[in-house]
């Protein structure tokens, strides 16, 4: 981790707030800088940055496989058991012909953080391993501007409130797949706290 | 961890310098160049000074969301199916059946991500756009942060619409009942998306180019 700390040397930068320009020093240990005018955080020091998030993304990839592989939420009600997996509300959607509802829950619920974690990994895995794979800066670019339409934490307390919801008329029976969906959230937040996109690009211009 | 701002207080814009918006690289703003098309060396993003029409566009996004805020409201989401009888509800009245059926907590969650988050988000977007146009100096640091707010909590407004969604999955054909998706659902989703972008659009930047100018005709 020798060379993450030398990349760290004082910096030219303004702030996206207010526009002030900045000297910013190299950050101590999980430290961060803010514009001494506005108060937007600038740069954060990220401990160990590439390897966390390169963990999380890839843990976050197989959590979303398994949230969509198994059943999530098994209702029985009148005697009838009914499974369901998370797919199963998009394709619900589609057949009552709410076409704008279901691309809009089937993007920002799994398609937007799968392709989100996909770009991560290419691009965290070619700067960890040293390949240079083709198309990075644009992967990386493309990861930033998916990050605020990933809405997998929405979509879990929307599953938390449905079962509230339905609890006063069914047995509600959680599945594996629902443990694997939290697990998701907590591996995406961790990926937006381990992730410094100003050392992703540094390294990529090395 | 403090910073030291460049002395005299100088930013980006007087120094000639773009901050580009997809990595945060300064670049040198060439004196000859059509300004509309330069990009970012390091990641290709559009460099511009200030966000291209932010006003106007962030206006439009506005006034849209206002528009489609009414049918979202107006509309059924969800309509139920038993045994013959429907039932349709609005965002609000789902809302009063959770705190009637006892379950105040779930009713304030989505009472506050759909109706208090769009509306206070709507109102601040506005009051911002107004503060810009007419060039006022009145506290930019806090109108600075009530920005951050609003770019942060729109996502949380998408709520209901997961929640019908899930619904719509969980009781289906198979039972004596059913929901289905209403078009309240939809107009309430295009509104989520359509204030996400109006916060996009909008530079927090023009709030202190004001000031700046009131600065420089107070001095000079
Ligand atoms: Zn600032
Ligand atoms: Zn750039």
């Amino acid at each position: 981790m020798a060379n993450e700390t030398t990349l760290n040397e004082t910096t030219l930068m303004a702030c996206h707030g207010c526009d002030l320009l900045h000297r910013v020093p190299a950050l101590p240990e999980k430290s961060r800088a803010r514009c001494s005018r506005c108060g937007a955080v600038l740069v954060a020091h990220r401990p160990n940055s590439i390897d966390r998030s390169l963990a999380f993304s890839i843990a976050g990839i197989i959590l979303l496989f398994l949230a969509n592989l198994y059943p999530f939420l098994s209702l029985e009600s009148q005697g009838v058991v009914l499974n369901t997996t998370l797919i199963t509300g998009v394709i619900m959607l589609v057949k009552q012909s709410m076409m704008g509802l279901a691309a809009l829950v089937l993007l920002t619920g799994i398609l937007v953080p799968f392709v989100l974690l996909c770009a991560l990994v290419y691009v965290l895995l070619s700067l960890k391993r040293g390949y240079h794979l083709p198309a990075r800066r644009r992967m990386f670019r493309l990861a930033l501007i998916l990050r605020p339409w990933s809405m997998t934490e929405v979509f879990l307390l929307g599953i938390l409130v449905s079962v509230v919801k339905l609890a006063k008329m069914a047995t509600i029976i959680p599945g594996t797949a629902l443990f694997s969906f939290l697990a998701l959230v907590c591996a995406l937040a961790a990926v937006n706290v381990s992730l410094d996109p100003g050392l992703v690009w540094k390294k990529m211009d090395q | 961890m403090k910073t030291t701002s460049v002395h005299p207080p100088q930013t980006a814009i007087k120094a000639g310098l773009f901050n580009c918006h997809g990595c945060s690289l300064l670049v040198r703003r060439p004196s000859n160049a059509f300004t509309g098309s330069v990009r970012c060396p390091r990641c290709n993003t559009r460099l511009h000074i200030r966000k291209p029409n932010s006003i106007k566009r962030t206006w439009a996004l506005v006034i849209a969301a206002m528009i489609f805020y009414l049918p979202a409201n107006l509309l059924p989401v969800t309509i139920t199916t038993y045994m013959g009888s429907t039932q349709s509800d609005t965002i609000m009245s789902g809302v009063i059946y959770f705190m009637q059926t006892g379950s105040l907590g779930v009713g304030l969650i989505i009472f506050v991500a759909s109706i208090v988050v769009p509306i206070s988000k709507l109102i601040i977007l506005c009051g911002l756009l107004l503060s810009v146009q007419k060039g006022t100096s009145w506290r930019p640091k806090d109108r600075t942060v009530l920005y951050r707010m609003t770019e942060l909590v729109g996502r949380w407004s998408m709520l209901d619409v997961f929640v019908v969604t899930v619904l719509v999955a969980l009781v289906r054909m198979g039972y004596m009942t059913t929901i289905e998706a209403g078009p309240g659902a939809m107009y309430f989703g295009v509104v989520v998306v359509i204030t996400m972008f109006a916060a996009m659009t909008f530079d927090p930047r023009l709030i202190w180019d004001a000031m700046e100018k009131n600065d420089e005709s107070t001095t000079c």
